[in-house]
């Protein structure tokens, strides 16, 4: 079942097995990492799409009656592509993106070289894994080109919507099969992927790599891969029972005496509920996959450029610990105007700021570590500190989500679509960022150009603030979610100024990634050489060439005397010791 | 090579030195038994995750609306179930001769293991055919929708062990089970008493609750 | 560096768009209203003050420690400011949990008022439907097999029930101020939403449960009522009103209902 892992030292020859095929967690990673740059865009399309349409309803747009001759007859949007769109950028992004590059992508890159180690725990499942998560991208994206197109009713999926087929509306057939088909090959792949981080990071850590030693994106990688194992299992039972309901007549959450489109349906007795409350079991860790990661790379960059070890490293680990814990108890949350019991809800809602707490203690940990520190302000750093930003705003409205007696004004409005794009769809995206300016030169050999880097931090900064932030006003004035127009209703007339700024806003960021795409392939191509050590950074990555050889150490099994942030240690002949260096290095740790 | 995701520099490797904390020697032996337990481990959490998600689908199914009607269970589940707790023993006791040296045992008994556990799966096809001649199929109830998935779900699980016990027969079979594939006997083994064991709870459940 | 005053701007132009109400809530119009804004504004409040500290804070620290060649601490925390803030964080959130519980309670877990109004709710795709009981006071049973929306009957009310023939249906949902409301929630199809921005309620409306929601308006007015929760295409025009009249008129529009329904 699993392959050794000690496989022989020699790089693989040939181009389908060094680059198809690889069995290198480092070419995996990266092929994790490119998905998800395609998924990026794929989903970002499909936003400028929804925002164009939020704000020109009816606009005629020929292309649009190119692409899609039924849903945009006349190139216009019909509101049931909106919804698919909509759908389709939710599921995208937060499944092929966030799930994928922060964990999938640096994580199996930088895992196995952090925690000193010549390569993943199964190589062989490894490679599957990725080709796995690219067959489900491909079953996904095969849904646009489906009869009746993608599915319509969210990533949340809920049924009825969602069960009852073609008959709740266009998209509802195929298109939504495909959809929870991808999902499940998509559940499978992660299942591999969880398998191998654990596995690795529990028994292949080199000498000297005690668990508290370890750098802080090892211990988010690993709680991840933890939430990842067990929500994605339990998606998989829901979306097996989901398909059942569509195609084999079982009714697990289709109730009886339902009656769409003049149509008298035959099930009987399920629960719609059900669904939600496994979908969320999933969802809520779901959440938490897409921001740990990003996390652990904050505290990892913020050490490394202000000279200074993280503050408080152990309240760090707890915190991720307790986050990941607390991940699973607080799903409900989701669900507090649901129908389901008001006792419930007054639970999720303690626990569910409970983990606002640890969530808390990150960030004043964060601020802390800079404090007395001494910036240099790479483009790393600047996405670095971006985030912490970013979490801040983002963290801050779920204080008022947590709480059902809030909540009854602001579930389904825009005020929850800009806590989580605030959380997900930038703070989380900012640690992908940062990830990607500070591992450059590790995994492609070359130093990313710093200007382009700082003018792509600087806009996106300004415009994801932008963007997001007038979503909380909305949301006070009440504004539903998920419209495709606002112009059936009274007050949400007076509010398409607001919705006009956020599209420009949206073109302009947009716009602006452009200078990423470019800094990212040309400095792969042309970029200064860099040193093995560019950052002077105490991490295992930086103590092998960039890029590290097939077997990582090149045969040699590092010893680790310190802990992963030990800078400006006094006493130390530099402003900081790497783990590998002798125990007397400085009269410290 | 400039650009370049990985390049191509071949060291001889070192020595071995003192194990890391992943236990076992740094030839990566020990490492790797671990890293396959480890693993093992990981891959029954997430079956157990599926399997509970299934059992609060089950319960608040039955719950929630008064259309559920008791299965009764065909009857050559039985007869299944103790196919398939003779074949979790059988594996024991292979894995007991190959320990104290006994290939010939091993191997009978394995290959043993093997056939009752073909034989379960089959069993189970059997049981669906006989609901089917009942006239009971996956939509007539929910207590048979939860039967035939939960049975179909258990079932890929059998069919995935099947595969490595199998596969650890023909190695065995063909005298190429060396030392280093004993870790491959001991998480199949493992694995197929977990399926076992979760049989045995599926059946508690539809004899209890169903 | 740059990114410090950015910070601070940022944080000072986001706080006074909430401060100075730009896009706010409308009035509220019962008494559930006025608890439900107060308990926003302590959220705010408590949220505000730390968004602010923590923006500036964290611009701060970028500003005031650049590397200008001083050597960085080599303090690895502090054991003490963990604990204060902590404590702090914890105090303040489960805090504001419990001085909301009130609110929830008296929304979803306190004695029903037996002398409400009862009102059928029936949401569909695309159209909320209300239905009153009429004179005899009870509902009349109803059919889905005789659910005809173009004929006026989204209930599907049945001829042979005596109680239905005067039950009234309405496309919009008429009140009497002041009085308090039962309004019993049912889906035909998929989940739908109940939300009135001006009660400062909201309730998914799940096929397969019967869901009541109890709550009063005090302010004449009428008050538009979108779906809240994606039910299909239509979901952007599904809409109806809340028209609260005194009670005088609202037994007259009752009378003038029965009298058609004859």
């Amino acid at each position: 079942m699993s392959s050794p892992v000690v496989h022989a030292h020699h790089a693989p020859q040939g181009f389908i097995r060094r680059w198809i095929f690889s069995l290198d967690h480092k070419v995996i990673g990266i092929q994790y990492y490119f998905l998800a740059l395609f998924s990026v865009l794929v989903g970002m399309s499909l936003s400028l799409l929804m925002r164009f349409h939020m704000v020109h309803p009816d606009a005629k747009v020929s292309w649009f009656a190119h692409l899609w001759p039924t849903a945009a007859q006349g190139g216009i949007m019909t509101p049931e592509l909106y919804l698919s769109l909509m759908t389709m950028h939710g599921t995208i992004m937060v499944f092929f993106v966030l799930t994928t590059a922060p964990q999938s992508g640096f994580g199996n890159y930088f895992l196995p070289i952090q925690i000193g180690a010549e390569d993943i725990a199964f190589p062989v499942l490894n490679m599957l894994s990725f080709w796995t998560t690219f067959i489900a991208l491909v079953v996904m994206v095969a849904a646009f080109f489906v009869q009746g197109g993608p599915p319509l009713s969210g990533w949340t999926g809920y049924p009825p919507l969602s069960g009852i087929g073609p008959l709740a509306g266009p998209g509802e057939g195929l298109g939504q099969t495909l959809w929870i088909v991808s999902i499940a090959i998509f559940c499978g792949a992660s299942l591999m992927g969880a398998i191998n981080f654990i596995a690795t990071l529990i028994d292949l850590r080199c000498q000297g790599m005690s668990l508290m030693r370890l750098p802080l994106t090892c211990w988010t990688w690993f709680v991840t891969a933890i939430l990842g194992l067990l929500g994605f299992a339990v998606l998989l039972a829901a979306g097996v029972l989901l398909i059942l309901d569509r195609s084999a007549g079982t009714s697990f959450f289709i109730p009886a005496g339902l009656m769409v489109s003049d149509q008298i349906l035959s099930h009987k007795g399920g629960s719609p509920l059900l669904w939600q409350h496994l979908f969320w079991f999933f969802g809520h860790p779901e959440v938490y996959i897409a921001i740990l990661p990003g996390m652990g790379v904050t505290s990892q960059i913020l050490a490394t450029f202000a000279r200074k070890a993280v503050f408080g490293y152990r309240a760090m680990v707890y915190a991720i610990l307790s986050i990941g814990f607390l991940g699973f108890l607080v799903w409900g949350h989701h669900m507090f105007m649901s129908g389901m019991s008001p006792y419930s809800a007054m639970a999720f809602s303690v626990l569910t700021m409970a983990i606002g707490v640890p969530s808390a203690i990150k960030t004043f940990n964060w601020i802390g570590t800079l404090w007395g520190g001494k910036i240099h302000y790479t483009t790393a750093m600047m996405f670095a500190l971006g985030f912490v930003s970013l979490f801040i705003t983002g963290g801050l409205s779920g204080i008022f989500l947590g709480q059902p007696a809030l909540d009854l004004y602001f579930h389904d409005t825009y005020f929850v679509v800009g806590h989580f794009h605030m959380i997900m769809g930038v703070a989380a995206i900012f640690g992908m960022f940062a990830g990607t300016f500070y591992w450059f030169p590790k995994m492609f050999g070359r130093m990313p150009n710093e200007t382009l880097g700082k003018i792509h931090f600087y806009i996106t900064f300004l415009g994801v603030y932008a963007i997001f932030t007038p979503m909380h006003y909305l949301g006070i004035a009440g504004n539903p979610r998920r419209y495709s127009d606002f112009t059936n209703f009274d007050f949400l007339g007076k509010l398409l100024p607001v919705h006009n700024f956020m599209t420009q806003a949206a073109y302009g960021t947009a716009a602006i990634q452009l200078v990423f795409f470019i800094n990212l392939f040309w400095s792969m191509k042309y970029g200064k050489k860099a040193p093995i050590n560019p950052w002077n950074a105490t991490t295992l990555e930086w103590t092998v060439p960039s890029p590290p050889p097939f077997d990582n150490f090149g045969g040699q099994h590092p010893v680790v005397n310190h802990g992963p942030y030990e800078y400006s240690v006094p006493g130390a002949p530099r402003d900081f010791i790497m783990q590998t260096d002798p125990v007397d290095v400085a009269h410290a740790e | 090579m400039p650009g370049s995701i990985t390049s191509d520099i071949i060291k001889p490797p070192a020595p071995p030195r003192g194990g890391g904390y992943g236990g076992g020697g740094s030839d990566g032996r020990g490492a790797s038994r671990r890293a396959s337990m480890t693993g093992l481990m990981v891959l029954l959490a997430a079956t157990t995750m599926a399997f509970a998600a299934f059992t609060s689908a089950f319960v608040v199914r039955r719950g929630i609306s008064n259309d559920w009607v008791a299965l009764r269970l065909p009857p050559i589940v039985w007869a299944n179930t103790g196919v398939l707790l003779a074949s979790s023993l059988l594996l024991e006791l292979a894995r007991r001769s190959l320990k104290s040296g006994r290939r010939t045992a091993f191997n009978r008994y394995w290959t043993a293991g093997t056939v009752l556990g073909t034989l379960f799966l089959l069993g189970q096809a059997f049981a669906w055919r006989q609901l089917n001649a009942a006239g009971i199929f996956v939509a007539s109830n929910p207590s048979s929708s939860f039967f035939y998935l939960l049975t179909a779900a258990h079932g890929l699980h059998i069919l995935g062990g099947l595969t490595a016990l199998v596969y650890v027969d023909v190695q065995a079979l063909s005298l190429r089970l060396g030392p280093s594939k004993r870790t491959a006997v001991d998480v199949s083994a493992l694995f197929w008493h977990f399926v076992d064991g979760l049989w045995l709870y599926l059946m508690a459940l539809f004899l209890v609750w169903g | 560096m740059l990114l410090a005053p950015i910070i601070w701007v940022l944080t000072a132009v986001i706080m006074y768009f909430f401060a100075a109400k730009v896009w706010w809530f409308p009035p509220p119009i019962n008494q559930h209203g006025l608890a439900y804004d107060a308990q926003f504004m302590r959220t705010l409040v408590i949220t505000g003050v730390i968004f602010f500290f923590a923006q500036y804070a964290l611009g701060w620290v970028i500003f005031r420690y650049r590397d200008d060649g001083r050597r960085a601490s080599s303090s690895h925390g502090n054991n003490k400011w963990e604990t204060i803030w902590t404590t702090a964080t914890a105090v303040l959130f489960v805090g504001l949990v419990l001085t909301g519980t009130k609110i929830w309670v008296a929304v979803h877990l306190s004695e029903p008022d037996p002398n409400a109004v009862p009102i059928e709710l029936m949401a569909k795709q695309f159209a909320f439907a209300f239905r009153y009981p009429g004179p005899d006071g009870k509902f009349g049973e109803t059919d889905l097999k005789q659910v005809n929306d173009a004929a006026g009957n989204p209930f599907g009310l049945i001829d042979k029930d005596p109680a239905g023939k005067d039950d009234i249906v309405s496309a919009s949902l008429k009140v009497p101020v002041g009085k308090p409301i039962k309004l019993i929630m049912h889906s035909r199809d998929v989940i739908h939403n109940f939300f009135v921005r001006e009660l400062r309620l909201k309730q998914d409306i799940v096929p397969g449960m019967e869901i009541p929601l109890y709550f009063q308006a005090d302010t004449p007015g009428t008050y538009e009522i979108p779906c809240s929760e994606l039910c299909g295409l239509g979901h952007f025009q599904m809409r109806s009103t809340m028209q609260v009249m005194a009670e005088a008129d609202f037994e007259k529009w009752k009378q003038e209902q029965a009298a058609a329904n004859k």
